[in-house]
């Protein structure tokens, strides 16, 4: 039962992570419930697809088809995140202005929330696939089902409430600066997930340039910590980090600011007001 | 930066997966990785081959390794290491970690 607790609440919680940042990060948008509910659901679905073409993903692509398949999905949500905060630089103090003016929510979210809703979609998908698969494992192994069923709900229960937390903790920003932290957070976790994107290529023996490892800091705080790992889903911390995963992260985090500008450049419909 | 970026992506494609290097395989049964310890040399490239003859799924993970692979059950799966420095690499089945760990030394 520990076992599935465990596992279990360390998955929730890496796909927990990025829903409570992107709940934050839509603050006051009108239907982003609905939006997410899409995202969780969508992502739910694809996991229990996934899992079960597992064998079939993996022979992929000579045997490499699995890390393919991550990175073409980390790819994707560090697309999304970008445009995500390319929408919010040019619309987002609208909608602060406006939060504060009306004290009510705004209506133009349409847009940035289906990347979004992608991104909840596709985080949820790569960490729900890993709990079918292992629970399946359980159930074939012969563990009793009624402590397996224990442990995954307490398991999701724990995940959520941290999530819950991560929500909570952002929403206590003050509202001015919710959409800066939240920008932030977004960029971070980006090129964080550019730099898992490029090591799945490096595993899969696509994109070998650069691998050299250029410091280890496992000494320093663990991958395998609790905080090594919190830290991995939010930043993209590594212990041990190749050139190619520094120049990804560094690389998205600058395309993400230039874009950001390109976004912001032409004239602002309404004046920041603080 | 721009030309840096194309500059690596152009030498990524241009140069695949240069020196192709030894095959090592690790087996996992009852949830135990066999070799447990797995020597391999360093400075190079090496396949591993994760051969999983249980029934259930394993997860093959190491941070050290910078790896994370689902090998399902009565299957196997191909993992790239390296090129490593000396040292000690562990790695778990993330699914079993209480009895499939082992570690690859590096030498």
């Amino acid at each position: 039962m520990l076992g599935a607790l465990i596992i279990v609440f360390r998955e929730v919680l890496e796909a927990g992570l990025i829903v409570g940042i992107v709940l934050a990060a839509t603050q006051g948008v009108v239907g982003r419930g609905r939006w997410i509910a899409i995202g969780i659901g969508g992502g739910l679905a694809g996991a229990a697809v996934v899992a079960s073409f597992a064998s079939v993903i993996s022979q992929a692509f000579e045997g490499s088809g699995q890390e393919m398949f991550n990175a073409g999905v980390l790819a994707t949500a560090v697309v999304m995140l970008m445009w995500h905060n390319a929408w919010m630089a040019r619309h987002g103090r609208e909608i602060a202005a406006e939060m504060r003016q009306i004290g009510t929510a705004v209506s133009e979210g349409a847009k940035p929330l289906t990347a979004l809703a992608v991104v909840i979609g596709l985080a949820v998908l790569r960490e729900g696939s890993e709990v079918v698969l292992f629970l399946y494992g359980i159930v074939a192994s012969g563990t009793s089902m009624s402590a397996l069923f224990l442990g995954s709900v307490l398991g999701v229960a724990a995940g959520a409430a941290f999530s819950a937390l991560t929500y909570l903790g952002l929403l206590a920003i003050p509202q001015r600066h919710i959409f800066t932290v939240t920008t932030w957070l977004i960029a971070l976790l980006a090129a964080g997930m550019a730099a898992q994107s490029v090591q799945f290529l490096n595993n899969g023996g696509v994109l070998t340039a650069f691998d050299t490892t250029m410091w280890d800091t496992s000494w320093l705080l663990s991958e395998g910590s609790i905080v090594g790992r919190l830290l991995h889903t939010l930043i993209g911390y590594t212990e041990r980090p190749t050139g190619m995963q520094l120049i990804a992260y560094a690389g998205t985090l600058i395309a993400m600011y230039l874009l950001m500008r390109v976004a912001r450049a032409p004239g602002r419909p309404r004046p920041a007001t603080v | 930066m721009n030309k840096l970026l194309v500059a690596c992506v152009a030498a990524a494609l241009l140069v695949p997966a240069m020196a192709q290097a030894d095959d090592f395989t690790l087996t996992i049964k009852d949830h135990k990785f066999t070799p447990s310890e797995l020597k391999v040399p360093a400075g190079k490239r090496h396949t591993i081959t994760v051969v999983n003859e249980d029934a259930t799924p394993e997860e093959f993970e190491s941070h050290a390794l910078k790896i994370e692979k689902v090998v399902p059950g009565k299957s196997k799966g191909v993992v790239r290491v390296g090129p490593l420095k000396p040292g000690k690499y562990p790695f778990v089945g993330e699914f079993h970690e209480d009895s499939a760990k082992g570690v690859i030394i590096a030498e």
